[in-house]
């Protein structure tokens, strides 16, 4: 029995999950996918939302402007790369300068610290790229980037470390309450193994499947639609052709898109937002990439679309409250909905983290784990070293001398590093997103099969069982001469 | 820090043909810096035969023509080190690199030799919409997997892209047991080798369809399905034209681009055109001491032409490093018009220029019955007529330096794709 | 009388030839450059060959293949036996190009030759 089990291990879960960790509680953590950060998490815009966007008094404004205000210290303990780089959300001429005045106004009561309006001169000195339409912009000091993937293998990390229990590949299909908690039955995706889980209380924290779980054990139904967001990634020769995050007012035209810098160098323009029937429907369109272009150029001029690397598709949580919904059911105790988790998800997590947490906590009268481990360290990335220290780390361990992607540089070890430590990857995109091998200008052309040979060595796993990303997405079908 | 008269990055065939020339040219101390286990680049995963009719006057495989070269440089004892990536060079040619066993170390070099090769478009810079499943390779990575892991990443194969590496890739997942239904080209021509079609695909009856692309990838893990469509004269799909094929593989041969990402942070101009740096007569970047030959420098169609280049990089580099920059010499640009996208060299300088120059460059469209056509400013200097020209292969024209004479007061050649004989 | 359109694969030029036939016997070859495009001409339309290169696996070498070819072309129609012949063939290294791999690819009197140098891992690499 556990005292705590959280469906779904993206960012909101294991956030969720690294927060419980600190207290003496049997928690596991259940996910559909391969590895953590499999769904909505691993498909976003990597913003920290400084909170001007949302309506003051929803969840969403506390929850972003708290886990924003979160993020300096817990990128310090996890060691996630993450910066203030600030973001402008762009008026043009043909737009109403009250909609800026009235996003500053909402900001302000949300407790966004340092807004304010910049006129076309100052901003553009800021950004000399922007579009020569935009006539001023709201400037909040506090937005920054992040790296989605680390972010939540961070969380996933330290929760692991501290004793959550993680079963990857495990799809839940149905929950009831029992006597005491509730009763899960899962299915293997890869063997198709049933398992029965029994827990105290639920977490539900699955994405755009969150209504679906909510429905099985309350009459209080919530309903989600898959809203689908596509971005282009271009190549880091672009990646200073803004230094801030570049939102647009929304208009009668739409939402608008962003472009922003990436924590690693890249430029990332997107998303569009369409609502679509199946979730998943992680496709990319073309009218949708077109639409990219069209779009951001509005507010940022002179954008090389020639240089984009790849392009991918998110489906984000929209709940038809238009809210966060976070708390216990009212007529399921102990089944505990972290639901509708949509943009400003990724910024609020921290503070979801801590809000459901705590939540618990209360519930079980949980008390504080005393050796809990508060520290991560990432992937230790050679780069960041002096010429000394880096072949003084060669010596000691000569896979830090070998690159293996030589896009983004990285070598033997760092993979290695990615392979062997808790909650290890186990495939080419779990590889990836802990290192960026493979999310370079080549996207994984020259070091796929290098990956792989790793991979079979250090798991070890056989070369027709390594997958992109998971059950059904092997490499290779055979040998020569035997397919 | 060390010290080599010589830094060849890169021991594919360019690296190789420039250390065997700069060493017949007198130089001793080179060394050839390869990240692979091997050396012979691309060439070792090249499987299919045709390389080195030029070259050697008969047909061989690709990894057979490398140990032509390698067979060479063991000779000669030039130093070479395997597995080292160059992660740095600097404007005034200092080297960094990194291996297992040396760790991260500096060299001083007095020339420096880009000979980097290319690296194949990916479906990302192709912007394919569609599902990013599992199954979907650059024909390159299919080739190395096939040809130096032996095994296999598909069974049902579809093709974008015409390139030669697709066509031979056609070819070579057929004969190890899959079933390519079909090569889409989104050109009204094909970007590949006329020879290859014919025995690549024709004697396998895998279909070519020119004027098509890729419009949407089914499958969630693994691809399930492609769907072509034809395209327009703006090289956008046709609406109503769509063919689905069920399969499990999509490979692109859809362009090579030199890799120059060290010549960029040595500071070397590169020409938007080709991607790659630009270069005089003797081969030289903008910057110097630092020679480019290979795909690197241009992608060519055929590896003979490379060792070719290569070979001129290793005797000017020689030269370079015995008797320094020359003192400033007239300088003369070559403008490619008219249907010539580019010409490699694009600076001649005529003092120093070898007794025959080949000036290599691409066509944009495909021309029948017309010229090549060279003017020293108005005068037309040369007129070669070519029954067939496409974008798939490389031409030239021989600059002599006796011509060029008669020419003091050049400010520009040009050479253009002119109609009739 | 009739014709037949070919391109000559004999070298990267590709010239269209065109072949005039007689009764099945070749009475004029044009458009080729050169005699090798007269030769690949006369064979196509009567007794078409190819070189076939593939892939053998190789034990104790430094990489896990080896390139093969044919020694000379073989006929068109024996391709496949070709490959298929040398499916379960397995070669130890060091592997040198021009070692015999099967003297005899399926029946064609043609050797199936090493077309690649694989240098035997060291007792140290393999462990």
């Amino acid at each position: 029995m556990y005292d705590v089990a959280i469906i779904g291990a993206g960012v909101t879960g294991s956030a969720i999950a690294r927060e419980l960790s600190r207290y003496q509680a049997n928690i596991c953590v259940i996910e559909r996918e391969e590895d953590v950060c499999g769904g909505t998490s691993k498909a976003n815009s990597a913003i920290i939302h400084a909170g001007f966007d949302a309506a003051p008094g929803s969840l969403k404004a506390r929850l972003n402007v708290r886990g924003n205000q979160m993020m300096d210290a817990l990128a310090k303990e996890l060691d996630i790369p993450f910066l203030r780089n600030g973001s402008l959300v762009t008026c043009t001429k043909d737009q109403d300068r009250g909609g800026l005045c009235a996003l500053l106004e909402k900001g302000r009561k949300n407790g966004v610290p340092d807004l304010r309006i910049l006129e076309r001169d100052e901003l553009a000195a800021l950004e000399p790229n922007i579009g020569d339409d935009v006539v001023c912009a709201l400037y909040a000091p506090t937005g920054g980037i992040v790296c989605p993937f680390h972010m939540t293998m961070a969380y996933a990390e330290n929760a692991c470390v501290n004793g959550v229990t993680f079963f990857l590949n495990t799809k839940v299909t149905s929950i009831r309450k029992a006597e005491t908690g509730y009763t899960i039955e899962t299915t293997h995706t890869d063997t198709g193994e049933a398992e029965t889980f029994l827990a105290k209380t639920v977490v539900n924290a699955a994405g755009v499947y969150a209504d679906t779980f909510n429905n099985m054990v309350s009459s209080h139904k919530i309903h989600i639609t898959a809203r689908k967001g596509e971005y282009c990634l271009l190549d880091k020769d672009a990646g200073t052709h803004v230094s801030h995050t570049i939102f647009q007012l929304p208009s009668k035209m739409g939402k608008g898109v962003l472009v922003t810098p990436t924590v690693h160098g890249n430029l990332l323009v997107g998303p569009t937002a369409v609502d679509v029937e199946n979730k998943e429907a992680v496709n990319t369109t073309q009218d949708g990439l077109d639409a990219l272009s069209r779009t951001a150029s509005l507010s940022v001029k002179n954008l090389p679309m020639r240089q984009v690397i790849t392009s991918f598709a998110g489906l984000r949580a929209h709940e038809d409250g238009d809210d966060f919904v976070i708390g216990e059911a009212p007529d399921a105790k102990g089944f505990i909905n972290a639901a509708g988790i949509e943009s400003p998800g990724l910024s609020s997590a921290p503070a979801i983290g801590e809000m459901v947490a705590e939540l618990v906590r209360g519930l079980l009268s949980l008390s504080e784990k005393p050796d809990f481990v508060a520290e991560r360290k990432g992937i230790l990335r050679p780069e960041t070293l002096s010429m000394e220290e880096r072949n003084r780390l060669i010596r000691e361990n000569p896979a830090y001398g070998n690159i293996i992607c030589r896009c983004e540089m990285i070598t033997e070890g760092e993979i290695l590093d990615a392979i062997h430590r808790p909650l290890g990857a186990r495939s080419l995109d779990g590889v990836k997103r802990r290192t960026r091998a493979g999310m370079g200008r080549c996207q994984a052309g020259f070091c796929s099969p290098r990956t792989m040979e790793i991979l079979e060595r250090e798991v070890p796993m056989r070369m027709f069982d390594i997958t992109k990303n998971g059950v059904g997405s092997n490499i290779v079908v055979g040998v020569n001469k035997e397919i | 820090m060390k010290q080599y008269d010589l830094v060849i990055v890169g021991g594919g065939p360019a690296g190789l043909a420039a250390a065997v020339s700069a060493k017949d040219s007198g130089i001793d101390s080179i060394l050839i810096i390869e990240r692979d286990r091997e050396l012979g680049g691309i060439l070792n995963q090249c499987i299919h035969n045709g390389f080195g009719l030029h070259t050697f006057k008969e047909e061989l495989t690709g990894p057979e023509y490398a140990s032509r070269f390698i067979d060479q440089v063991m000779e000669r004892g030039i130093a070479y080190k395997l597995n080292t990536m160059v992660m740095d060079i600097s404007p005034e040619k200092k080297v960094t690199a990194m291996n297992r066993e040396d760790g991260m170390f500096e060299i001083d070099a007095k020339a420096v030799i880009l000979a980097m090769g290319c690296r194949e478009r990916s479906r990302g810079a192709l912007n394919i919409p569609g599902y990013r499943p599992a199954g979907i390779y650059s024909a390159g990575t299919a080739q190395r997997l096939v040809n130096m892991e032996g095994y296999m990443p598909g069974r049902e194969v579809v093709i974008l892209g015409s390139g030669d590496i697709g066509l031979i890739m056609a070819r070579r997942m057929t004969l190890e047991g899959a079933k390519v239904k079909v090569v889409a080209e989104l050109m009204p021509y094909s970007g590949g080798l006329k020879r290859n079609i014919v025995q690549c695909l024709d004697d396998f009856g895998i279909p070519l369809k020119l004027s098509h692309t890729v419009v949407d990838i089914e499958g969630k893990e693994r691809v399930e399905a492609v769907t072509i469509a034809e395209v327009g004269a703006d090289r956008r799909p046709i609406p109503g034209t769509e063919e689905r094929y069920t399969c499990d593989t999509l490979l692109l041969s859809c362009g090579l681009i030199p890799e120059n990402e060290l010549s960029k942070s040595a500071g070397v101009s590169i020409n938007p055109i080709t991607s790659g740096p630009v270069v005089n007569d003797s081969l030289e970047t903008s910057i110097p001491g630092i020679f480019a030959c290979g795909n690197v420098l241009h992608v060519h169609d055929l590896v003979d032409y490379v060792s070719q280049e290569a070979s001129s990089a290793g005797k000017n580099a020689a030269a370079y490093i015995k008797n320094g920059a020359p003192a400033d010499a007239k300088t003369v640009e070559i403008h490619p018009v008219d249907g010539v996208r580019y010409t490699v060299p694009k600076y001649i300088r005529p003092s120093e220029m070898d007794d025959n120059l080949t000036v290599r460059f691409r066509v944009g469209d495909v021309y029948k019955n017309c010229c090549i056509a060279t003017y020293f400013d108005d005068a037309l200097i040369s007129r070669r007529k070519r029954p067939v020209m496409a974008p798939g292969e490389m031409e030239q024209v021989i600059l002599s330096k006796a011509k060029l004479s008669e020419y003091p007061d050049l400010s520009k050649i040009t050479i253009r794709i002119e109609e009739g004989e | 009388m009739s014709t037949r359109e070919l391109t000559c694969i004999g070298c990267p030029l590709g010239c269209a030839v065109t072949v005039t036939l007689e009764n099945g016997d070749v009475t004029a070859v044009a458009g080729n450059t050169c005699p090798r495009g007269d030769a690949y001409a006369r064979k196509e339309v009567t007794n078409p060959t190819r070189i076939v290169t593939s892939t053998v696996r190789v034990k104790g070498g430094v990489v896990a293949m080896t390139n093969v070819k044919t020694a000379s072309d073989i006929p068109k129609d024996k391709i496949f036996d070709c490959v298929e012949a040398l499916r379960d063939v397995v070669v130890t290294a060091p592997v040198t190009i021009g070692d015999v791999i099967l003297p005899d690819a399926a029946g064609t009197g043609v050797a199936i030759v090493a077309a690649r140098n694989v240098a035997a891992l060291s007792e140290a690499q393999q462990q």
